[in-house]
């Protein structure tokens, strides 16, 4: 016997919450219990008074499972609000990476140019060292990593994605 | 301003105002100063379990058959640990339920003290939403949110993790007002455009059928009476879940029977040749469904659930209506009323469930030397139905054939674990009843092996005179697995057999019960009678056919019409495919 599965669509979720003690674990572990897929999750205050929080997730999953993550989502006590951004139509997604990468001589000059290219700042240097802050669709900062490797990549730190349906409507 | 008392006094005085009369528990170092706030009042009774499992299913029997939400105090730690299985068993059949739970203080939390578990963490998924309370000021309101989120919407299980320091530090206690939460508001009121179309999909029905569970019993007993008023103006047949049962009355002109595994014939055939199908508080469960993509091909699929997640969950349905199944039906009702809407011509539909009824699928192999386990429920049935028992039950073959031979007529009778399906749970469950019903008649129908589960808790009845009935169906196995061992394997028997078993007569003796044992069939109808007789907890030890099976079945990763009856010969060996469904 061989266990099946039906095909993925990747979908990115807005999800205010109550920002309270446990309501990350509850949302995470909600996952987990169920077998759902979390790609990326980022999660930070909104509000004035830090009373709720708005966590955005990329999740995979078939078009049945993803309108069971919302609706099992949408049920749990301390969540405001659920929207499937995907489904909405047309949004941005943004992620922002630091990006370490060391070197001299024309690997300095040539991290430089890239960075240019990509519109990455450099927030922190050294003699032989920058840090890049490189902010964009997900696909872009793969792109910038994949070329900092050639050069001299020591570490990234990610932010995961954080998204917003276009227009002048509030979700 | 309120004058100051401590978090115990708040927790007492705040379950007083909610209306707690009773409160199921077991102290421990984490909740003494609680229990020392218990014994200096009077107006809410504690009752002392053997083992905190049991509490928790004492509070869910006391739940299910008064329709108030029921409380479990423990400590920490084990105490909390204990309580899990039936926190879990509450969520799985949405039962309203409050458990307090003692914690190390505040300032000895995450240091590995001692008795001290996670308890918010460990449950966090087997709670509708639980509280890690770290100030007596926040602890009357969230007693009072705690029993608003149990009891409301889906009900379920919510547990408070209160320090032993918050239990003894001082606060003002104020009752709050209505209670009105930020985020979580359940919808109570079904659409009543989506409404419209139901009604209208029912009147063009020519196969229909109401397809009722949990939900209705948990929106009270007008659901139960809306019900049958839609059952009577659509003329539509019946079926439940093994939860819903006592919602549409066993002796109505339309019922058909529980559906699903061990469901009737005609139920499950009805399901699978209906042109549509009106699921009421029912979940589309594996045991109802069968195989998933054999399930009701020709029907169009209404469902009618408080609980969003519900719908699409399993089931593809055509029509969701969110809402409580209680306002929903009535609004059901109004509308097909307004509209003038007659019963329509189901003669041919009730003619081709009558030919599925001659079946008889629920008749079994007769005995006059045993005692068929079937006959013992039919015989417990004529005895006791007069009285209107509330019964309760344990988890297995037995739970089956109370299911299938036992007739409720009414709500809140019928206590079992049907989502996570917990061994163990009748004894506590029927405490529970006895307590919120002093003077029903409640009888745990129960399995040898289940029995045992909780066995430590007919000292609990004792202690409270409660006169509490088990009537054990012994056959010396673990039935159900040892009838799926002999359907799936071949009947290669492993560790099915009850060995080693007490004698139950001599064990009810030792805690202060009358015991009684049931060996032959003549012995069935005097040895009830004798039980019944007796003003105080009886144990029936009814010796029955050790390899009765429960039949109908539909066998692991069949349809609805591919049910296995009595006379089937079906011992065999499954393919993996079925082997992995449980």
């Amino acid at each position: 016997m061989h266990i099946k599965e039906g095909l993925k669509e990747r979908h990115t979720l807005s999800v205010t919450v109550t920002n309270e003690p446990g309501v990350l674990a509850r949302i995470a572990g909600m996952f987990t219990a169920r077998g759902y897929n979390i790609e990326s999750l980022t999660v930070a205050d909104i509000t004035e008074d830090d009373s709720i929080s708005r966590i955005t997730i990329v999740t995979a999953g078939t078009p049945a499972v993803i309108e069971q993550v919302v609706a099992q989502l949408d049920r749990m006590v301390p969540v405001h609000k659920v929207t499937d951004l995907t489904l909405l139509g047309d949004h941005v997604e943004r992620e922002l990476a630091l990006v370490k990468v060391a070197g001299t001589g024309d690997h300095r000059i040539e991290a430089l140019r890239l960075a240019e290219v990509f519109r990455a700042n450099v927030v922190d240097t050294t003699i032989s060292s920058f840090v890049f802050e490189v902010t964009g669709a997900s696909t872009k900062i793969d792109r910038f990593v994949e070329l900092m490797k050639e050069i001299g990549l020591v570490e990234v730190a990610r932010t995961g994605i954080v998204a917003m349906a276009r227009g002048k409507e509030a979700i | 301003m309120p004058k100051e008392q401590s978090g115990a006094n708040i927790l007492v005085e705040a379950l007083c105002d909610l209306g707690v009369e009773v409160i199921f528990g077991y102290p421990g170092g984490a909740v003494l100063p609680i229990y020392d706030a218990l014994f200096q009042q009077k107006r809410i009774r504690h009752i002392l379990v053997r083992h905190e499992q049991a509490a928790t299913h004492a509070a869910e029997g006391y739940a299910r058959a008064t329709g108030k939400p029921g409380v479990v105090l423990v400590t920490s730690g084990p105490g909390a640990t204990n309580a899990v299985t039936g926190i879990t068993d509450a969520l799985m059949d949405s039962i309203p339920m409050v458990v307090i739970t003692g914690q190390v203080a505040t300032h000895l939390i995450g240091s590995d003290a001692f008795q001290e578990a996670d308890t918010v963490g460990i449950t966090r998924h087997c709670t509708k939403h639980n509280y890690l309370v770290k100030s007596p000021e926040t602890l009357g309101n969230v007693i009072h949110e705690a029993f608003h989120i149990a009891t409301t919407g889906r009900p379920g299980p919510v547990v408070v993790d209160i320090p032993k320091d918050v239990q003894v530090a001082t606060a003002p206690y104020k009752k709050p007002g209505t209670i009105n939460h930020a985020s979580y508001r359940p919808q109570i009121k079904g659409d009543i455009k989506l409404i419209e179309a139901a009604v209208e999909m029912l009147a063009a029905a020519e196969r229909p059928i109401l397809y009722t569970g949990g939900g209705i019993i948990n929106s009270g007993p007008a659901a139960s009476q809306i019900l049958r008023e839609l059952a009577r103006i659509t003329g539509a047949p019946v079926t439940s879940t093994l939860m819903g049962l006592g919602a549409y009355p066993a002796s109505g002109e339309a019922w058909l029977g529980m559906l699903g595994m061990h469901g009737t014939y005609e139920a499950n055939w009805a399901m699978n040749q209906a042109d549509l199908i009106v699921c009421l508080g029912a979940r589309f469960d594996d045991r109802v469904t069968g195989r998933l993509d054999a399930f009701a091909p020709k029907a169009k699929k209404i469902h009618v659930d408080i609980d969003r997640s519900s719908m699409n969950k399993t089931v593809r349905v055509d029509l969701p209506i969110v809402g409580d199944v209680g306002h929903v039906m009535e609004d059901m009702v109004k509308v097909w009323k307004a509209r003038q809407h007659t019963k329509a011509d189901l003669s041919a539909w009730w003619t081709q469930i009558d030919e599925w009824r001659a079946k008889k699928s629920l008749s079994y192999p007769p005995s006059t030397t045993e005692i068929m386990p079937q006959a013992a429920v039919q015989a417990l049935w004529n005895a006791t139905h007069k009285k209107n028992p509330i019964i309760t039950t344990e988890v297995g073959q037995h739970q089956m054939w109370a299911a299938q031979h036992f007739h409720f007529e009414s709500p809140n009778k019928w206590l079992t674990s049907g989502g996570l399906g917990t061994m163990g749970y009748g004894l506590p469950a029927a405490i529970g009843a006895q307590l919120g019903n002093p003077n029903a008649l409640v009888i745990d129908i129960a399995g040898e092996a289940s029995i045992q589960m909780n066995i430590q808790e007919l000292a609990t009845a004792t202690q409270y005179r409660l006169p509490v009935k088990i009537f054990i169906l012994n056959n010396e196995y673990m039935g159900m697995v040892r009838q799926w061992q002999e359907l799936t394997y071949s009947s290669r028997y492993s560790e099915s057999y009850s060995d080693a078993l007490p004698d139950f007569v001599k064990l009810g003796e030792a805690y202060g019960w009358k015991g009684i044992r049931i060996e032959t069939p003549d012995q069935l109808e005097s040895g009830i009678a004798e039980m019944l007789a007796y003003d105080g907890p009886v144990i029936v030890d009814c010796l029955v056919a050790k390899v009765a099976n429960c039949f109908p079945m539909i066998p692991s990763g069949a349809s609805h019409v591919e049910m296995i009856l009595a006379d089937d010969q079906v011992s065999g060996e499954l393919d993996d495919e079925a082997k992995a469904l449980v």
